[in-house]
């Protein structure tokens, strides 16, 4: 059954979107990702037009962090005041990454710059947990080993406008939260992408807060960047496509649920496998569809008036 | 949507029409001084949901034998033309050229081959076939290089379907009645459209008419997209609102787990 996407301007069928959204949504489900890293180039791959794709995976993903962060409050996993000076942070890099998508669009370079960014990001993280997740099969099959050092004191401890976070137990410069908010709030705005997935580690090893807050805080700031960036994307850009926001959210919803569920029951390690087999299958069709010939020299984008 | 049940047979209804018109010219002829008259069977394309591509019949009469050439030409764009290149291994877009009046939409239909119908001053003078379009680049350019990029947005728009590549079928009924049908592929563009029918004789152009044809989306989907243009602030609003609400209501039944 098709389904007529009017910002996209095409029609897909609804099956379709919602088996992507429930797929991607069970992956968040299991590994408490957000899932808009890969995402964003499925639909690419299904022939959503990268910024409509973008924008629409930003919308999509206020609903799914709304649903989420609820679960994690109702457990009182969520550090409200270090997801408020993330979001200082947040709000401002998200802006910032909207106008700079819609300069890149403007100098017809925004395809490129979305293929080759979740290239580098996909690339990387797949890599990494490749690694990490042989070394876990591999450690399982060998006990034993090292145990490393938990919090260690560097330069970033000695930054100015210290405060205190109770719920996380931590007295770290107000700085570090916002700049890391930026950061990921850029990479939201170009990307249609909530960042969980590097907001995640970089709060556990650079703030160092405590594993249990991290999720429901990092979904608390995604809420509130996913929205800024949807609202600007639909304002600057008209490029969100509500109807595919929608469509998406509902399988997404339904299959986190299930993983959130079924997640515990199965096998961590080689789950964490296939995903980053996953991920790194997704950077290589990326790669291969930027170097290899396209079939079409020319393309043609009809001017905004 | 109920409008767009009648289009459903557009040809019983082009042929109602052309038997009306038969009957019409049987008794009087085109009016005096008309050397042609046409008219469509619809001249609303309605793009509901579904829309999977669309016709219109294209109807009339001439006062004596001639050739007929019809030509579909959606509002004007300004479209800009990217052409990749190789740069460190990977394929960017390297060179652009923007044209400020490209017809969204192009079509010819004609009673006999174009070359045949008319002479290549006439066509070019009436932009009559997609290599008389007259492209105009901003900044205005002439030479090879404005030439292949406007070839090169012809070829892409002809492979989106946009720009006819062959020319339609315009077919006598006798000697004076014709009637052609014009295709819109799924992607049609809307707008408002004119459909110029130009009688040909001695291959010179000699008289011509224009009708218009809108083409317009209905339906929740079109009010959306146009909602979305209009007030883009207020859509950015509501898109998120309900996203948020949408999480909301999707948590809720999982509340006790």
């Amino acid at each position: 059954m098709d389904i007529y996407l009017p910002i996209a301007e095409m029609s897909l069928d609804v099956f379709l979107l919602l088996g992507l959204g429930a797929g991607i949504g069970f992956l968040s489900g299991v590994f408490g990702v957000g899932g808009g890293f890969l995402m964003t180039p499925l639909l690419i791959f299904i022939g959503v037009p990268a910024p409509v794709a973008v924008a629409s995976e930003a919308n999509q993903l206020v609903g799914a962090s709304v649903s989420g962060v609820l679960a994690h409050w109702r457990r009182g996993n969520v550090d409200f005041k270090m997801g408020f000076i993330l979001l200082v942070g947040g709000l401002a890099g998200s802006a910032t990454g909207v106008w700079v998508f819609t300069w890149l669009r403007q100098l017809g370079q925004i395809e490129l710059t979305i293929s080759l960014c979740f290239v580098v990001l996909l690339g990387s993280l797949g890599a990494l947990m490749a690694v990490e997740s042989a070394r876990a099969l591999l450690r399982q099959r060998h006990p034993g080993g090292a145990r490393r050092k938990l919090h260690r004191h560097n330069w970033l401890h000695g930054l100015p406008f210290k405060t205190r976070f109770r719920r996380s137990k931590l007295y770290i410069s107000a700085l570090l939260p916002v700049g890391l908010g930026f950061g990921v709030g850029v990479l939201g705005g170009v990307l249609g992408i909530g960042g969980g997935f590097l907001l995640v580690p970089a709060m556990i090893y650079l703030l160092g807060m405590p594993t249990a807050v991290v999720p429901g805080t990092s979904l608390l700031q995604i809420i509130f960047v996913a929205a800024n960036v949807t609202f600007l994307q639909a304002y600057t850009n008209r490029t969100v496509d509500a109807v595919l926001a929608l469509a998406l959210l509902v399988g997404g919803v339904i299959g986190a649920q299930l993983g959130a569920r079924f997640g515990t029951r199965l096998r961590g390690e080689q789950l964490r496998f296939l995903l980053a087999a996953l991920v790194l299958g997704v950077a290589a069709k990326l790669a291969f569809d930027l170097t290899a010939h396209p079939a079409h020299l020319y393309s043609v984008t009809t001017d905004q008036r | 949507m109920n409008r767009a049940s009648p289009r459903r047979a557009p040809s019983r209804l082009g042929l109602a029409m052309l038997l009306l018109l038969l009957l019409l010219g049987c008794a009087a002829g085109p009016a005096r001084g008309d050397a042609i008259v046409a008219d469509l069977s619809s001249h609303l394309i309605a793009i509901n949901k579904g829309f999977t591509g669309d016709s219109v019949v294209l109807f009339g009469a001439t006062d004596g034998p001639g050739d007929i050439i019809a030509v579909v030409r959606g509002p004007e764009r300004e479209m800009t033309v990217w052409r990749k290149g190789r740069v460190a291994g990977i394929w960017v877009n390297v060179e652009s050229m923007t044209f400020t009046n490209v017809p969204s939409f192009y079509a010819v239909a004609s009673s006999r081959p174009l070359d045949e119908a008319v002479l290549p001053g006439a066509a070019a003078l009436y932009r009559i076939g997609a290599a008389n379009l007259k492209l105009q680049s901003k900044p205005a350019m002439t030479g090879e290089r404005a030439k292949r990029f406007a070839a090169a947005l012809i070829e892409e728009q002809q492979r989106l379907g946009l720009i006819a590549d062959e020319v339609g079928k315009i077919t006598f009924l006798g000697e004076r009645l014709f009637r052609a049908s014009i295709a819109f592929p799924a992607n049609v563009p809307t707008g408002t459209y004119l459909v110029e029918v130009f009688l040909a004789r001695n291959r010179d152009i000699v008289g011509g008419q224009t009708t218009p044809l809108i083409v317009s989306k209905v339906g929740i989907d079109a009010e959306l997209s146009d909602f979305a243009t209009r007030e883009a602030a207020a859509y950015g609003a509501i898109a998120v609102l309900t996203a948020v609400v949408a999480g909301w209501l999707a948590s809720l039944p999982f509340r006790g787990v």
